[in-house]
């Protein structure tokens, strides 16, 4: 028993880095995963066609492989190129590829927030004289983010285990730990039993957070539709008498 | 002179031809109802008038100025609309909901656009709602708000798409009493409507479309009361029971 509480001790030393990349890779993510939406969704077809090719070739290859290039692949061409460089620390290849990764599926998802609210809204906006840009900023993207918050809490859910593949580019996290103290102990069991449990006690707990937000938000929306239910008969009356005139 | 102008109209979605041809002129605080059955190409002509819906072909002059693509939000804020489905922002608050434009579209500072927009709700009736959220009004209220939000605009014309349409029948008469003070102030209004009482008491003309085309166009009296052609009659005897 002490062994498994050292090991999952142990890998709870790794929670900061974990948690800290995370926690930029997703704001990093946010940010450049809606500035990708917003290009993807551009009426100019060469802006629309660049950030899908971006889109694409992240949700197209593992992390892993992006990590590798990353941390290695690039300082090695650079420096081929007779430059000296070298990452001074490795974790910030670790948070560029974690944010690049995590904008290309959060470009997904703000688009479909996007493209989820009304219709009338954009029409309101554009017939006061907003141009596209201010119905976006003002009334369609504040409406977005509500709706996609959940996935975005999801999203983190799913970075966290994810930069677990750091630890092959050596970046000490919660993964990392686990396997330098089995290869220092053998414990193999103990270690990554830990490890599991280090991720648990981070994934489970937010979960359940993002879970309980998305069914207050679902609720809410019920109440709106039951309202907006009920003016719907009356639409359907009216259309319907209209249709036996036109009949 | 003409506030609005259309000229030989055309809106086709796809295949299907929705106006074939419109000809229509709006005065200086004239208002002009336009009834018909669904799918008559009413709502679509109301559309094509602020370019929410792009014309096929044919064109729209504005205060004598000619609709483009390049000129639309400008000529936008000359023109406020009111849609069947009210379309109030639901993340801001009412009083936020008739700032917004004019804040951000004309550069008017806060405080004066939230006075206009207190004088505003005072003339619809709401006042006391201000910081309630759309959500928590009824729709007749709601449809207030809208009303007051196009307003803030200083519009010269008010384009209403079928405004009752999506209301509970009691709620009706408050938002056609706003409707009605809106025409004796003088502003321009085109008003799509099922509404032939208000079309009556309200309208300075009438146009009864159908499949696209306008049947037939007079005063109220002419159109609702002694309509000439054989569509006319058989919707009218329909709607007015």
């Amino acid at each position: 028993m002490a062994k498994y509480i050292q090991g999952f001790l142990i890998a709870c030393k790794g929670i900061p880095t974990t948690v800290g990349v995370s926690l930029i890779a997703v704001a990093i993510g946010a940010i450049l995963g809606l500035a990708f939406a917003l290009l993807r969704l551009s009426r100019n077809k060469v802006i629309s066609w660049i950030a899908r090719i971006f889109i694409d070739v992240v949700r197209g290859t593992p992390l892993v492989v992006q990590a590798f290039i990353f941390a290695y692949g690039i300082p090695k061409l650079l420096q081929s190129h007779g430059t000296n460089f070298k990452w001074p620390y490795l974790i910030i290849p670790a948070i560029i590829v974690c944010g690049l990764n995590s904008a290309a599926y959060m470009a997904e998802i703000v688009r479909g927030g996007i493209q989820a609210v009304d219709k009338g809204q954009t029409e309101a906006a554009r017939s006061l004289g907003m141009t596209h840009k201010q119905a976006m900023r003002l009334i369609i993207i504040p409406q977005a983010i509500k709706i996609i918050l959940p996935a975005i809490g999801n999203e983190f859910v799913t970075l966290i285990k994810e930069t677990s593949v750091l630890s092959f580019v050596g970046v000490i996290e919660v993964m990392r730990r686990g396997t330098l103290w089995n290869a220092a102990t053998f414990n193999t069991f103990e270690a990554y039993i830990g490890v599991a449990l280090a991720y648990m006690i981070l994934t489970i707990p937010l979960s359940k957070g993002v879970g309980y937000f998305e069914k207050k938000m679902a609720a809410e929306a019920k109440e709106e539709k039951t309202i907006k239910d009920s003016n719907g008969q009356i639409v359907g009356h009216v259309a319907t008498s209209s249709g036996e005139v036109g009949a | 002179m003409s506030m609005i102008e259309i000229k030989n109209l055309h809106k086709s979605f796809g295949s299907l031809e929705v106006l074939k041809g419109i000809d229509q002129n709006v005065d200086e605080s004239e208002v002009l109802c336009i009834v018909g059955p669904s799918g008559s190409g009413k709502s679509t002509m109301l559309r094509c008038i602020n370019h929410l819906e792009e014309p096929t072909a044919g064109e729209i002059y504005i205060d004598g100025e000619l609709v483009t693509e390049e000129n639309i939000n400008a000529i936008r804020t000359k023109m406020g609309m009111v849609f069947q489905q009210f379309n109030l922002f639901p993340h801001m608050t009412v009083l936020e909901n008739i700032t917004c434009a004019p804040i951000n579209v004309k550069g008017v500072p806060k405080a004066e656009a939230e006075k206009k927009a207190m004088a505003l709700l005072e003339r619809v009736g709401l006042s006391e709602k201000a910081s309630s959220y759309p959500k928590s009004l009824s729709g007749g209220q709601q449809q207030r708000v809208a009303i007051a939000r196009a307003l803030a605009m200083d519009p010269e014309i008010m384009l209403f798409d079928e405004p009752t349409s999506a209301l509970d029948p009691e709620m009706v008469g408050e938002v056609l009493d706003v409707m009605k003070d809106l025409a004796k102030s003088g502003l321009a209004m085109v008003v799509v409507t099922h509404e032939m009482g208000f079309a009556k008491e309200v309208g300075d003309k009438v146009i009864f479309m159908d499949e696209g085309v306008i049947v037939e166009q007079g005063t109220p009296k002419e159109v609702l009361e002694n309509p000439q052609e054989e569509r006319t009659k058989s919707f009218l005897s329909k709607v007015l029971v």
